[in-house]
């Protein structure tokens, strides 16, 4: 199976709701009015596309309509395929290098948006690229978080620095640091604890293991991977924006895009957020993991036959 | 981002208040900034629609027309559909005569069943039962580890079987075996799986055949998206679901998963997570959830948790100083440390009506009740007792025992001066007082030194009457408790 219909497999379901619901509204032949731009801005929402970027959409095919460039509704699709392809900027979307010495990447998001399954996915990722990874288990809240991590390790065949539940995840951070500059390798994958970014004390926390981290790597983190559950609403735009805040996002990697209607909000977070989305996450297993292609997505959110969908 | 409904149906009626005119016209804008509402609230877009049929159709036997805030009247229109159609609910579990109740968990990856699994083990254990948890999550690595642990921190046994393949087999035996044990109540807990799943959703179903259930319950992420709906349906088909739990409700989600629940499967959210601790499982109220998802505020919550927190003997005394407005820095000390173990101050503050969004981008002083902690106490007793005592010297005195410049003395202190009144108004007066004193308590951070803050009265957000009602039956099912 080629890259693409991995892609396009992944969110069958996503194409289903979005592409079938604006088509809906978009019957061959009917002239486009307010009324159908209506229609269209609701079928948007139901894809996830938040209020603020179907607006945005809204407003770009009104303003087309209105300079005569559209005038039926069969059209539009076209048009907002190309619209929303072109948002996309050809901003940096491969994961941040150290210059010298070890790369640490920080995985953070809130309670189950998948950061742990996304980590192994990233060591997957990295270590078929010829990195050799070493993983901290920096969540030493949640019940067997750590042992959640240490079976992915063995699995994948990777190091794997810990502590005892419930100490401080900054130290272990750092100790995971100076193993990795030690063992000279290439990656040191942060795995931290679920936190709802409305708790400050917990937005301080990644705060400080950030500070501890760069005692030891002044440079860390080079990358910031803020993982997103696709299935959630409008509010992943809040969380991007809040854990903005507290550090450097450099990138989001956006899980569970399989089997949910939720590629709208990508499109919303892209629109909204300068982060780039740098890889999602299709399925469970480790390998189910792809760099985020825009070209690609777009594509496969847009493409037309139905047919072979789910099948 | 979000603009509260309520700002945004003040705007559309605003020009009309007082002419009492309202035209069809009107009705169908007010509703559209219904819908969108919704909408922002992660509400399904089907649901959305049929409710905004459902409002107009209220609003119209309502003769809002004659009315002269057509807004607020609305806004209850509104806020009572949500409700009405999220209500009512019963969140007790049913548990059985002949035990053991044997409760199903079920749910997408991380929408958190395993901690609310441990929630609800507490929630039993707590009304006298003797749960015990079943691991039947095998697939995720270390899921049986983790509900051990909470089952230690509980003390509540957990069923495993680490070398079984199968979660129907597990599922069964543990239910066999509490039969013969003293254990009343059983609690599944399956593995994650998306409801597109055929294979896994069947093998759940299996689950759900070999155990007989009495009930089943969806746990589902509170910040869920347009896709709630589906994922319910998917689940309730295959196990005809009791209820559903909404978890990560302490986010600032809008909850709209919640109406869209109730709407499409008809089944009623029982409880919700409210926190990462174990005790942190409330029961299902709809009328917060519908004030969370117009932007409005959460009163009840807001002095249930008040009532909490605070120090019953010391908010005795600090009340009474307050209603003789002879309340000192000391007392207002106190008084903010509790306002501030109720939660982060944004959150709190969010929770007054008519504050929840205005706050959305405002800063709020949470590092600033640091800065007044030192400088009070710097004071001693006598000017904390009496601050209009402290003059000149005593405020160079001050500022230079907290490392801070006197004008910030004489700010705090004035600031304190022209709260006083309405602290006494908030202790004295009724609710409505009440709550415009906070309203503008809550802008005091935001104030200039010196200047008086503006009260905001009759405030028709919020109703009274019901909250007292509200709050008198919940009372009333605590004593029956």
């Amino acid at each position: 199976m080629g890259l693409f219909d991995f892609i396009r497999k992944g969110l069958s379901k996503t194409r289903e709701k979005l592409v079938s619901g604006l088509r809906a509204v978009l019957p061959f032949g009917r002239k486009i009015d307010e009324d159908l731009l209506d229609e269209l801005y609701v079928a948007m929402l139901a894809g996830d596309i938040g209020p603020a970027t179907a607006d945005r959409l809204q407003d770009e095919i009104r303003a087309a309509w209105k300079a005569g460039k559209l005038s039926e509704a069969q059209e539009i699709l076209a048009f907002l395929k190309d619209t929303i392809a072109g948002t996309w900027t050809s901003g940096d979307r491969q994961l941040a290098r150290a210059e010298s010495g070890p790369t640490v990447i920080f995985v953070v998001g809130i309670n189950g948006s998948g950061k742990t399954t996304s980590v192994a996915k990233l060591c997957q990722f990295l270590r078929a690229r010829g990195d050799s990874v070493l993983l901290g288990a920096c969540d030493t809240f949640r019940a067997a978080a750590i042992d959640q991590l240490t079976i992915w390790a063995e699995r994948l065949g990777v190091d794997i620095v810990k502590h005892q539940p419930g100490s401080d995840p900054a130290a272990v951070a750092f100790d995971a640091c100076e193993a990795g500059l030690a063992r000279g390798v290439d990656t040191i994958l942060i795995d931290t604890a679920g936190r709802l970014h409305t708790q400050d004390h917990l937005m301080a926390e990644l705060n400080k293991i950030q500070r501890v981290v760069q005692k030891k790597i002044p440079a860390a983190p080079h990358e910031v991977l803020l993982v997103l559950d696709a299935t959630i609403g409008q509010n992943a735009v809040n969380q991007a924006r809040s854990f903005a805040e507290a550090v450097d996002v450099s990138g989001l990697f956006v899980a569970k895009l399989d089997g949910s209607a939720k590629g709208g909000i990508v499109v919303s977070i892209h629109d909204q957020l300068a982060i780039p989305v740098k890889f999602i996450g299709l399925g469970e297993t480790p390998e189910d993991i792809r760099p985020f292609d825009p070209g690609e997505f777009v594509e496969a959110l847009f493409e037309s036959e139905p047919e072979e969908v789910n099948k | 981002m979000f603009e509260t409904l309520s700002d945004k149906l003040g705007g559309i009626f605003g020009g009309l208040r007082g002419r009492g005119k309202i035209t069809e016209a009107n009705v169908q804008e007010a509703m559209r900034q219904v819908r969108t509402a919704l909408l922002e609230a992660d509400v399904n877009v089907e649901v959305a629609r049929d409710f905004v049929k459902r409002c107009q159709e209220a609003a119209l036997g309502q003769e809002v027309i004659k009315t002269l805030k057509p807004d607020q009247v609305m806004i209850k229109v509104v806020h009572d559909q949500l409700v009405e159609l999220m209500g009512p609910i019963e969140s007790r579990i049913p548990f059985v005569s002949q035990p053991p109740t044997v409760i199903l968990m079920a749910g997408l990856q991380g929408s958190g069943k395993t901690t609310t699994c441990a929630k609800l083990a507490r929630y039993c254990q707590m009304r006298g039962k003797k749960p015990i948890l079943v691991a039947a999550d095998l697939k995720r690595p270390a899921a049986i580890d983790q509900l051990e642990v909470l089952g230690k921190q509980l003390n509540v046994p957990v069923h495993t079987e680490r070398d079984h393949q199968n979660p129907v087999k597990v599922c069964r035996n543990a239910v066999h075996a509490a039969r013969k044990s003293d254990r009343d109540v059983v609690i599944l807990d399956t593995a994650g799986r998306l409801a597109i799943d055929d294979e896994l959703m069947s093998e759940v179903s299996q689950v759900a055949n070999a155990t007989r259930p009495h009930q089943i319950y969806l746990v589902l992420d509170a910040m869920t998206g347009q896709d709630a709906v589906a994922t319910a349906k998917a689940f309730d088909a295959r196990l005809e679901l009791d209820g559903a739990i909404l978890t990560k409700f302490d986010s600032d989600t809008r909850g709209g998963a919640a109406l869209s629940v109730k709407a499409v499967t008809g089944k009623p959210i029982k409880f919700i997570g409210v926190g990462e601790k174990l005790e942190a499982l409330e029961e299902f109220h709809p009328e917060r959830v519908a004030g969370r998802i117009l932007g409005m505020g959460d009163v009840v919550t807001l002095v249930e948790k008040a009532h909490e927190t605070m120090d019953a003997e010391q908010a005795q005394k600090a009340q009474e100083k307050m209603a003789k407005g002879t309340l000192g820095l000391d007392d207002f000390l106190s008084q903010l440390e509790g306002f501030r173990k109720m939660g982060p101050m944004k959150q709190v503050l969010k929770m007054i009506p008519g504050m929840g969004d205005a706050l959305k981008n405002v800063d709020l002083p949470e590092s600033e009740l640091n800065r007044f902690k030192g400088i009070i106490h710097s004071m001693t007793p006598k000017e904390r007792a009496n601050p209009d005592r402290i003059e000149a010297s005593r405020r160079r005195r001050i500022a230079k025992g907290c490392g801070c410049e006197p004008q910030e003395v004489s700010a705090l202190v004035k600031q304190f001066l022209n709260m006083r009144p309405l602290m006494k108004m908030m202790a004295g007066g009724g609710i409505g007082d009440r709550m415009a004193a906070m309203q503008s308590l809550g802008n005091m951070g935001q104030l200039q030194a010196g200047q008086v803050p503006k009260i905001a009265r009759g405030s028709t957000k919020y109703d009274p009457r019901k909250a007292d009602k509200i709050r008198k039956k919940r009372k009333r099912s605590r004593r029956r408790k």
